[in-house]
C-alpha cells in the first residue's frame, strides 16, 4: 500500500516532473571538502528573499507620495502592529545583503573561481553587486526624511556635473525642476519594482550557471587552471565528491539560519532606522548623512582635493565597473590559491582598509563644522580662570564669532580646524592678528566681521592658551605685548 | 534545396502551406512585431522622460515687501514653489536667504551648497554661511569662503516692483544650470 503522501506525490510528480527535472539538479554531485567560506552567496540570497517578502508587507502599509509618506513612516513605527519590526528587518537585513555580498565577492575573488569557466558568473554578480547598491540607496530616500531629502539632493548635485547631459539627467532622476512627489514616485517604482526585477533577472542566469558550471572546487596552490585540462579535472573531483542535496545544503542552511537569526537580533536591539526628521527643505538646520555602506563615498568627496572632484565623481566608477567587468578576462587562468595569488591577496587587503578607513572618517566627519558649538559648548572653566578684562572678553569673542563651530578647546568643539588649546605655543601675536583678519589654510577671512577692538582682544585671550609648564618663546613674545 | 517541382511531385509536401505564405506569415510577424512595440514603447519611454521634454523654467515669486528685510541683514525665508505639485506636502515649500545690500539692491542665495547640495545655515554673529555636511564656508555676500565648494553661492535672479521683492526660482540648481 502507497502512504497518502506518496499517493499526493505521483500525482504532482506526473504533472511537474519533479523527480526527473529537479531531483537531479538538486543533487548535482560538489567537490568534496569545499569548507565554510562557500556560504555567503546562499546567505546574499536568503536575506534577498527577506528584503522581498518584507519588503512587499511594508509596502502594504506605506504611502509613497511624498505629502503622506513620512507620516507613513511614524504610523509604521508608532501605531501597526510590529511595523517597526518589519521596519527594523528590512533595514538590518539590507546592510545584512550588502555584506554577505561583500563578503561572497571577496572569497571569489580570492579563491580565483572567477576563472574559466565562470566568466559570466561572475559578470552576472557584478550586475547583482550594483544593483544591490542601487536598490540600497533608492530604499534610502524612501525613508523620505531630511537624510532622504537631501541625500538625493547630493545624488542631484553630482549626476550635474555630468558634461553636457548632466542638466537633464538630474531633471529625468528627481522627475521635475525640483525634489517633491514625483522623485518619491520615481524611487518608489525603482526601488519595488524595476531593480527587484532586474536583479531578479540576473539572478536567475547567475544561479543557471552555478548548477552548470558546478561550484568550483577548492583551489589548491600549483593547480592551475588550463581550459585544455579543467574540464577532465573538474570531473575527477566531482567523481570524489558527494551529492549538494541533503549534504552540502546542510552548511548553507545552518549559515543562513544564522544570519537571519543576527538580523532579527539586530532589529529588536536597535529598530528600525528613522524616519529623522520630516523632508522640509525649509528646515535647513538638518545635518544629512547616509546610511553605513555610502559612508566612504561621503568621506571621499570631502577629503579629495577640489580640483580633481568631478573627475573622480565621474571617472572613478567607471573604473571601478571596467575593472571587475575585464578580470575575468584578464585573469582567466592561471593560479586560483591565494597563497600564489600575492597581488590579489594585496588589493583586497588595500580595498577593505580603505574602504574602513573612509567609512570610519565618514562616521567621525572631522571636517564637519559643530554647527552648535558656539551657543551649546562653553569655554572650560579653567581656561578662563585669573584672566585679565580684555582676555576675558577675548574668549567672549571666540564664543560669539562662532569660532568653536571649527576649533575645539580640550577637545570640545568642531575639528575642521586645529584645537586651540595650545595655539600660543605655536603661533605668534603678529601670526594669530594675520591668521584672523586675512584667514588662509582653510580659515576664512574675519576681517570685516572683527572690530579692532575686537581682534584685539580676541587675540590677548588666544595669547593665554599655551602648553602648560612650558612657556615657548613664542608665547613668552604674546606676553611681553 | 526544394524546388516547386519537387513539391510536386511529392505528395508528403502538398498538405503543407507553400513556403511562401510561410515566409511571408514570418516576415509579417516581424513587421507587426516591431510595429505594437514601437507603438507600446514609445508613450512609455515619453512618459518616463517626460522632465526632458518640458523644460522647467524658473518662475517669478513674490516674496513681499521689501520693508520685510532690514538693510545689510541676511533673512532666512520660504515660500511655495510654484513648480510643485498638488501633493508635495512639505517639499512644496522651498527655502532661500534675502540680503538687502542697500536700498533696493538685493542678493538672493540658494540654500543648497555648491558643492554637493546640502543645506547652509547662516551665523549672523560671524557672518558666514557654513555647510554641515563637508565644511564648505561662504562669506555674507555668497563668496567662497573656504572648504571644497567650486564656487560662490548660487543666486537667484530678482527684482523690485512696487515696493516688493521677487525672484525666479523653482528648479533645483545645480553648477551648470546655476539657479
Amino acid at each position: 500500500m502507497r502512504s497518502p503522501f506518496g499517493t499526493v506525490f505521483s500525482w504532482l510528480d506526473l504533472r511537474l516532473g519533479l523527480r526527473s527535472a529537479v531531483w537531479p539538479i538538486l543533487t548535482h554531485p560538489v567537490p568534496r571538502g569545499l569548507g565554510w567560506f562557500y556560504v555567503f552567496g546562499s546567505a546574499t540570497l536568503t536575506m534577498f528573499t527577506l528584503q522581498i517578502i518584507t519588503g512587499i508587507c511594508l509596502a502594504v502599509v506605506y504611502v509613497p507620495a511624498a505629502n503622506d509618506a513620512y507620516t507613513s513612516l511614524l504610523y509604521l513605527n508608532n501605531e501597526q502592529p510590529l511595523g517597526w519590526l518589519l521596519r527594523a528587518v528590512h533595514y538590518w537585513s539590507a546592510s545584512g545583503m550588502v555584506v554577505m555580498l561583500a563578503l561572497h565577492a571577496t572569497r571569489v575573488f580570492l579563491m580565483g573561481a572567477f576563472k574559466y569557466p565562470r566568466e559570466l558568473t561572475w559578470l552576472l554578480g557584478v550586475g547583482l553587486l550594483f544593483l544591490t547598491l542601487g536598490l540600497a540607496f533608492t530604499g534610502q530616500v524612501l525613508r523620505w526624511d531630511q537624510d532622504a531629502y537631501w541625500g538625493i539632493g547630493v545624488g542631484a548635485a553630482m549626476m550635474g556635473r555630468v558634461p553636457v547631459i548632466g542638466p537633464t539627467l538630474v531633471h529625468v532622476l528627481l522627475g521635475g525642476p525640483n525634489i517633491g512627489g514625483e522623485t518619491l514616485s520615481r524611487f518608489f517604482g525603482l526601488h519595488v519594482f524595476i531593480l527587484p526585477a532586474l536583479t531578479i533577472f540576473v539572478l536567475v542566469p547567475h544561479l543557471y550557471l552555478v548548477v552548470r558550471q558546478g561550484i568550483s572546487s577548492r583551489p589548491v596552490p600549483g593547480k592551475v587552471v588550463d581550459p585544455k585540462t579543467y574540464a577532465a579535472e573538474y570531473e575527477r573531483d566531482l567523481a570524489e565528491g558527494e551529492p549538494f542535496f541533503p549534504y552540502d545544503v546542510s552548511k548553507d542552511a545552518l549559515f543562513s539560519a544564522l544570519a537571519v537569526l543576527v538580523v532579527f537580533a539586530l532589529a529588536i536591539s536597535f529598530g528600525p532606522k528613522g524616519p529623522n526628521g520630516p523632508p522640509d527643505p525649509t528646515l535647513v538646520a538638518a545635518e544629512p548623512r547616509p546610511d553605513w555602506y555610502f559612508l566612504p563615498l561621503f568621506a571621499l568627496l570631502a577629503l579629495s582635493p577640489p580640483e580633481m572632484e568631478t573627475a573622480i565623481m565621474l571617472v572613478m566608477p567607471l573604473v571601478l565597473v571596467a575593472g571587475l567587468v575585464l578580470l575575468p578576462f584578464v585573469a582567466s587562468r592561471g593560479e586560483r590559491s591565494p597563497r600564489r595569488r600575492p597581488v590579489a591577496v594585496l588589493s583586497v587587503v588595500l580595498l577593505f582598509v580603505t574602504y574602513g578607513v573612509l567609512a570610519w572618517l565618514g562616521a567621525v566627519a572631522p571636517w564637519s563644522p559643530d554647527m552648535t558649538a558656539w551657543s551649546g559648548t562653553p569655554i572650560p572653566p579653567h581656561m578662563v580662570k585669573d584672566l585679565a578684562p580684555l582676555q576675558l572678553q577675548g574668549a567672549a569673542v571666540l564664543q560669539n564669532k562662532t569660532c568653536r563651530n571649527c576649533h575645539a578647546l580640550d577637545g570640545e568643539g568642531g575639528k575642521r580646524g586645529p584645537d586651540l588649546t595650545t595655539v600660543a605655543s605655536r603661533l605668534t601675536r603678529d601670526e594669530l592678528i594675520r591668521q584672523v583678519i586675512q584667514g588662509g589654510g582653510n580659515m576664512p577671512a574675519y576681517g570685516k566681521q572683527l572690530a579692532p577692538a575686537e581682534v584685539e582682544a580676541l587675540v590677548s585671550f588666544l595669547g593665554t592658551l599655551q602648553t602648560p609648564g612650558e612657556p615657548s618663546p613664542r608665547a613668552a613674545d604674546a606676553a611681553a605685548r | 534545396m526544394t524546388t516547386h517541382e519537387d513539391q510536386v511531385r511529392d505528395p508528403a509536401h502538398e498538405a503543407l502551406p507553400s513556403p511562401h505564405r510561410r515566409q511571408a506569415l514570418g516576415w509579417l510577424s516581424a513587421i507587426l512585431g516591431a510595429l505594437s512595440t514601437t507603438a507600446a514603447g514609445l508613450p512609455i519611454l515619453g512618459y518616463l522622460l517626460s522632465p526632458i521634454l518640458r523644460t522647467p523654467k524658473n518662475e517669478w515669486i513674490d516674496l513681499g515687501p521689501i520693508e520685510k528685510f532690514p538693510e545689510q541683514q541676511t533673512r532666512l525665508i520660504d515660500f511655495v514653489d510654484p513648480l510643485s505639485r498638488p501633493w508635495d506636502g512639505e517639499t512644496q515649500r522651498l527655502a532661500a536667504y534675502v540680503r538687502r545690500t542697500g536700498g533696493e539692491k538685493f542678493q538672493v542665495f540658494s540654500v543648497n551648497c555648491t558643492h554637493l547640495g546640502c543645506p547652509v545655515s547662516w551665523f549672523p554673529q560671524s557672518g558666514l554661511f557654513l555647510c554641515p555636511c563637508h565644511g564648505g564656508v561662504y562669506y555674507e555676500d555668497g563668496s567662497h569662503a573656504s572648504g571644497p565648494p567650486p564656487r560662490g553661492l548660487f543666486a537667484y535672479e530678482n527684482r523690485v516692483k512696487e515696493g516688493r521683492l521677487s525672484i525666479r526660482a523653482g528648479r533645483l540648481p545645480t553648477l551648470q544650470e546655476p539657479a
